[in-house]
């Protein structure tokens, strides 16, 4: 069988219920052709792509967790000198101590890599590739083929941000933030240099890959439910990853818009977020009239829903997790799923509380104020409700518990 | 050295927990998997109660030790800062008690629920009147915080009263510079293309004679106790912000626009000296907002005094355009024979600043 055929075979065949069906001991069956190509690196089965995403996020985790032992090392012993990390970092650790721009660069990839590669794509890949098909009784995801994509660009984006690390002016040092002017002015900070360009571009491949994983769990979820399993009795866990997708297919473009106005003002002489600069060693800029705030409002509007990218999965799983641990139904479905809803919905309307320092209008300032604590009340209501399900349950300790 | 022993201590505690789990692995199988897994449950239900009583305990340590290293600890030092404070400390009351009975209730839960087999599982699903009672309380201390919040919000963010001084301040790639209006009490124009970092490092727009007598300092802002004192904020390069811990404020400097911010400072830097004990206590004004290699170091100082230290302070204070053009000054024309020496005493005033 030629190889293109061998994949056909594998999208038509190669999936959850076959898998059910004929147990681990198939490898011999006739129908099974995958190289170890198909099988563990393009892999389009939901099950290893998740593997794949936990795997690579776990690999982040570590670097990203190394990382804050690096700059932590350097905050709690300012003085001290550490011989080893010269031979480490070299000229980022000049006499053993951590140069400013290698500190702020480790913060910065630090703080990107655990908040973007780790506590998106790690949690939310890994979880609704593994949890969605299985607890909805589909077969694999709507397009299996997207989902490897998904992975593949994470991938990339992996390998760029890695990279970064390695150029000769350091990788982005501004934050994770990213805030113009700061990443906009080569000339204003070393990392702003091909540090940010890579930065960008590794974060422009993450955000096509979320978009391409979230549009999947959402079609899988709306599509692909087995006989009776109404959106009502879905399990709270694929609640939440669903509105985990939702908001990320809803906000990653605006960061992408934003990342894609910042690309043009540090390479074509734009304005949209400069205005009245001078830099020290380069004198005035031509730009005027742009609000280094917008790009704030365009971050944080995802920013912000990030939060709960990150939060909600794990919410959701607490959930089914205590409710079956403790040997009961949850208490208060509608509640739960209505509290999910809230928080979702919410998430979009509280990003300026990020940007209370900014000079905003105050007026502005008290309705994020408000509704930022309005988010409280959904919140409280889920873990009244954790508290009820255990309450005269009969707890199993086990692992997940 | 102290170190490396501690990494060893850590590496060695993980290795002999790891060694326990092997053993215990072992011990449950020649148990059998049931009996031990009954074992197991109560080990971690009772763990349940060991955890809340020192994560309670820790709680309390910590606060003892490292309660004195924060801000709350020290009286906050403007009218501002005291609202600020007042709003911490019933916020952390309130979730505090919260937090208290939540934490309580669930390892509480866990361990008094945990498997039992004489015991049946109390079906309770749904309870609407439940709900609704914890949808409205939260609902209602929310509102009281909100209040509050928003009263404080809207006297933080509202217009300072009529005697407050005004003082321009720019943040720029490493440090603060001050700009203080004059005698006409008014700003005069300024363009950051006119910006030199010798003579103007704002820009003014010399040609303005409202900008003549405008004063220009760096690093030192001086303020008066008592009086309202209204910050107009701007930068010169990227984003920086003024973060003022002692007098809980902060807000940020954009490039391009200029936003605002007032306090009343309560009190003097020598009466905070002697309330902290230091001698060298300085009001900071450290940049909150990163701002590229130089940031740790962007500190400037607020200097505040009294009113007789302020107006001493001022009149030895020349305006920038007579630094910028030292032969404008009406005080070197009758000595335009010692030209040479005024100006060097320009250029030293420029130094200090």
């Amino acid at each position: 069988m030629s190889n293109e055929a061998a994949i056909i075979e594998d999208v038509h065949v190669h999936g959850a219920a076959h898998h059910e069906a004929h147990g681990h001991d198939d490898h011999g069956h006739h129908e099974h052709h995958d190289t170890f190509l198909t099988k563990y690196v393009f892999s389009q089965d939901h099950k290893m792509i998740a593997k794949q995403f936990l795997i690579t996020g776990m690999v982040w985790a570590v670097l990203g967790g190394l990382m804050s032992v690096l700059f932590r090392l350097q905050l709690g012993y300012p003085d001290a000198s550490f011989p080893w990390l010269e031979s480490l970092l070299g000229k980022w650790a000049k006499g053993g101590q951590i140069t400013p721009e290698a500190y702020y660069a480790l913060v910065t990839t630090h703080g990107t890599v655990l908040v973007f590669f780790v506590l998106t794509a790690g949690l939310s890949g890994t979880f609704a590739n593994f949890l969605i098909p299985l607890q909805i009784g589909a077969r694999d995801m709507a397009s299996p083929f997207m989902n490897m994509l998904s992975y593949w660009f994470f991938f990339v984006a992996s390998i760029i941000m890695l990279s970064s690390m390695f150029v000769e002016t350091g990788p982005f040092s501004g934050g994770w933030t990213a805030y113009p002017p700061l990443s906009a002015l080569g000339d204003a900070s070393p990392g702003s240099k091909t540090g940010m360009d890579l930065w960008i571009i590794a974060m422009a491949l993450f955000i096509v890959s979320s978009l391409l994983g979230g549009l999947n769990y959402i079609a899988t979820i709306l599509n692909m439910r087995t006989k009776g399993m109404s959106m009502t009795r879905l399990p709270l866990t694929i609640w939440a990853l669903f509105f985990t997708a939702v908001l990320g297919v809803l906000s990653f473009p605006v960061l992408l818009s934003g990342m894609i106005l910042l690309i043009f003002d540090r390479n074509f002489g734009t304005s949209f977020y400069l205005s009245d600069i001078f830099v020290n060693g380069v004198g005035a800029l031509p730009n005027e009239g742009g609000s280094a705030i917008l790009y704030q409002h365009l971050f944080w509007f995802l920013g912000h829903p990030e939060v709960y990218i990150i939060l909600l999965p794990a919410m959701g799983m607490v959930s089914e997790i205590m409710s079956v641990s403790s040997r009961k139904p949850i208490f208060g479905y509608m509640a739960m799923l209505g509290s999910l809803f809230a928080i979702a919905a919410l998430a979009f309307l509280v990003w300026a509380h990020h940007m209370f320092v900014t000079g905003l209008n105050p007026f502005l300032g008290s309705v994020f104020v408000l509704l930022t604590l309005l988010i409280a009340v959904p919140s409280a209501i889920k873990v009244f409700n954790w508290l009820t399900t255990l309450w005269r349950g009969n707890i199993r300790f086990t692992p997940g518990m | 050295m102290s170190l490396y022993l501690s990494i060893a201590i850590i590496a060695l505690i993980f290795i002999v927990i790891f060694q326990i789990a092997k053993a215990s692995e072992y011990v449950s199988v020649l148990k059998g998997e049931e009996v031990s897994r009954k074992q197991n449950n109560k080990i971690n239900g009772a763990l349940m109660i060991v955890f809340m009583v020192l994560g309670f305990v820790g709680i309390y340590v910590c606060n003892e030790y490292l309660f004195s290293k924060t801000l709350l600890a020290q009286e906050a030092a403007s009218i501002q800062g005291e609202k600020v404070d007042q709003m911490i400390w019933v916020t952390l009351i309130i979730t505090g008690i919260v937090f208290v009975i939540t934490q309580v209730l669930l390892f509480w839960f866990a361990y008094k629920y945990q498997e039992n087999d004489n015991r049946k599982v109390f079906f309770f699903a749904h309870s609407t009147k439940l709900e609704l009672i914890w949808t409205a309380i939260p609902a209602i201390t929310l509102t009281v915080l909100v209040v509050f919040g928003l009263r404080n919000w809207f006297f933080f963010t509202g217009e300072p009263p009529k005697n407050a001084m005004v003082v321009e301040v720019t943040g720029k790639q490493f440090g603060w510079i001050f700009r203080y209006p004059g005698k006409d009490a008014v700003f005069g124009k300024k363009y950051y293309k006119n910006i030199d970092p010798a003579v103007n490092s704002v820009g003014i727009v010399w040609d303005d004679k409202l900008a003549q007598d405008d004063i220009l300092t760096e690093q030192t802002m001086y303020v008066v106790k008592g009086t309202p004192v209204k910050l107009i904020i701007g930068s010169r390069d990227v984003i920086h912000d003024v973060g003022l811990s002692h007098f809980r404020l902060k807000m940020d400097a954009v490039p391009g626009i200029p936003t605002t911010m007032w306090f009343t400072p309560k009190f003097t830097t020598k009466e905070m000296k002697e309330k902290t004990g230091n001698p060298n206590f300085a009001y900071e004004i450290s940049c909150d907002q990163m701002c590229g290699n130089g940031h740790y170091s962007m500190k400037g100082i607020v200097e505040v005094v009294t009113q007789e230290e302020y107006d001493m302070w001022m009149a030895k204070q020349k305006a920038q355009y007579l630094v910028a053009f030292p032969e404008k000054d009406p005080s070197n024309v009758p000595a335009a024979a010692t030209a040479k020496t005024t100006d060097s005493t320009a250029k030293t005033a420029v130094a200090k600043m």
